[in-house]
């Protein structure tokens, strides 16, 4: 049964894109066929950060308006067997999305076997952002351990609950899930950023992964790789953590808490 | 101040975080479509306030605010009953 899962924030800047990146290429990754769709139309970037930007011909509005066929706006990563991305349009903007087009879109996906569509939120609260949400089975809200962006991430929590089709239809809800991303373990230590609990506390959205603060992350968009793909830096391994707990496998958090830099690590660097 | 002191928590240790926490507790208790439980009598407790103050004095029922909060770091409510006076 095939999924669809939004990631959305509210907030612009806090790491969506990074996340439907890394999550898209975990879940690929471990077998299951995903595409990873970007819905910020005028404003796409997923080609970008998944490094496909040059071989961008079609995208999703073309296939809503029938100028292209889905096969043909598909992406195919060359890393990762299994994995698309469906890329927005550069020209156009977010009006040129309408309900029947994206459902047609996520239908025909489904009858192509994808397991994983995984739509990539523009922020805002405005047609795109509400498109990319509506046919949402989950939602993995994207935020950071800040006041604007736990606001936000409400925000965008209650539309999920009140704007989606399953609350239209009053089917089961959205399930939706909490990722934090640039987390600084050694602040919240010192009591100058909001704590896992803090933000758990004021959202109440169930955790799946918490992403450190971490250099890895503007190296693998520089280089068009999703940063779950470098097994050696704290953020890709916290993506592949937060990947596993998707796929329904425990595992404990790391890198949330703060380690005091003894003087041997701080001399050999370990 | 020495008694004062006693009754409020030594405060400045307390870093930007807890602030942020507070802040934030209050807004989206706010915002929260889930979260805010306005109990059903507070219309009518607006409506007879705006009854008792206007023997006394000339206000419109739109000068009157009254509102239910839970105040974060403890365990109470606190009901705001707002009055815009007209200048006499």
């Amino acid at each position: 049964m095939a999924k669809v899962i939004v990631v959305t924030s509210g907030k612009g800047g806090v790491g969506k894109t990074t996340t439907s990146a890394s999550i898209g290429s975990g879940l690929a990754a471990s077998g299951a066929k995903t595409v990873v769709i970007d819905f910020d139309i005028g404003l796409r970037n997923l080609d970008l950060i998944m490094g496909c930007e040059r071989r961008v011909v079609f995208d999703l509005i073309n296939v809503i308006n029938k100028e292209a066929n889905l096969q043909q706006a598909l992406v195919k990563d060359k890393r990762i067997e299994g994995l698309y991305i469906l890329p927005a349009s550069q020209t156009r903007n977010k009006d040129a999305l309408n309900r029947s087009g994206v459902k047609a879109v996520i239908e025909e996906l489904k009858d192509d076997g994808f397991e994983y569509i995984i739509c990539d939120s523009p922020a805002g609260i405005e047609q795109g952002a509400m498109m990319a949400l509506y046919f949402a089975d989950e939602a993995i809200v994207t935020t950071n351990p800040e006041v604007s962006s736990v606001r936000d991430s409400d925000r965008i929590t209650g539309m999920l609950s009140s704007k989606s089709f399953r609350a239209e239809q009053q089917l089961d809800p959205v399930k939706v899930h909490l990722i934090i991303t640039r987390y600084c373990p050694e602040r919240v230590k010192n009591g100058e950023m909001l704590s896992i609990a803090d933000i758990n506390e004021l959202l109440g959205i169930e955790l799946l992964g918490v992403i450190p603060e971490s250099e890895s992350v503007l190296n693998a968009s520089n280089s068009g790789e999703p940063v779950i793909l470098n097994k050696d830096s704290d953020a890709g391994k916290a993506y592949q953590d937060t990947v596993e707990r998707l796929l329904g496998v425990e595992c404990d958090f790391r890198f949330i808490d703060y380690k005091k830099k003894g003087i041997l690590s701080r001399i050999f660097g370990v | 101040m020495g008694i004062l002191s006693f009754f409020t928590k030594n405060k400045t240790k307390v870093g930007s975080a807890q602030t942020a926490k507070e802040r934030l507790q209050i807004i989206v208790a706010h915002e929260h479509p889930g979260s805010t439980v306005t109990p059903a009598y507070l219309p009518e407790l607006q409506n007879e306030i705006i009854e008792v103050v206007k023997k006394y004095l000339t206000i419109s029922d739109r000068d009157v605010k009254c509102e239910l909060t839970d105040k974060v770091d403890s365990n109470m409510s606190v009901l705001e009953v707002n009055i815009a006076m007209p200048k006499s």
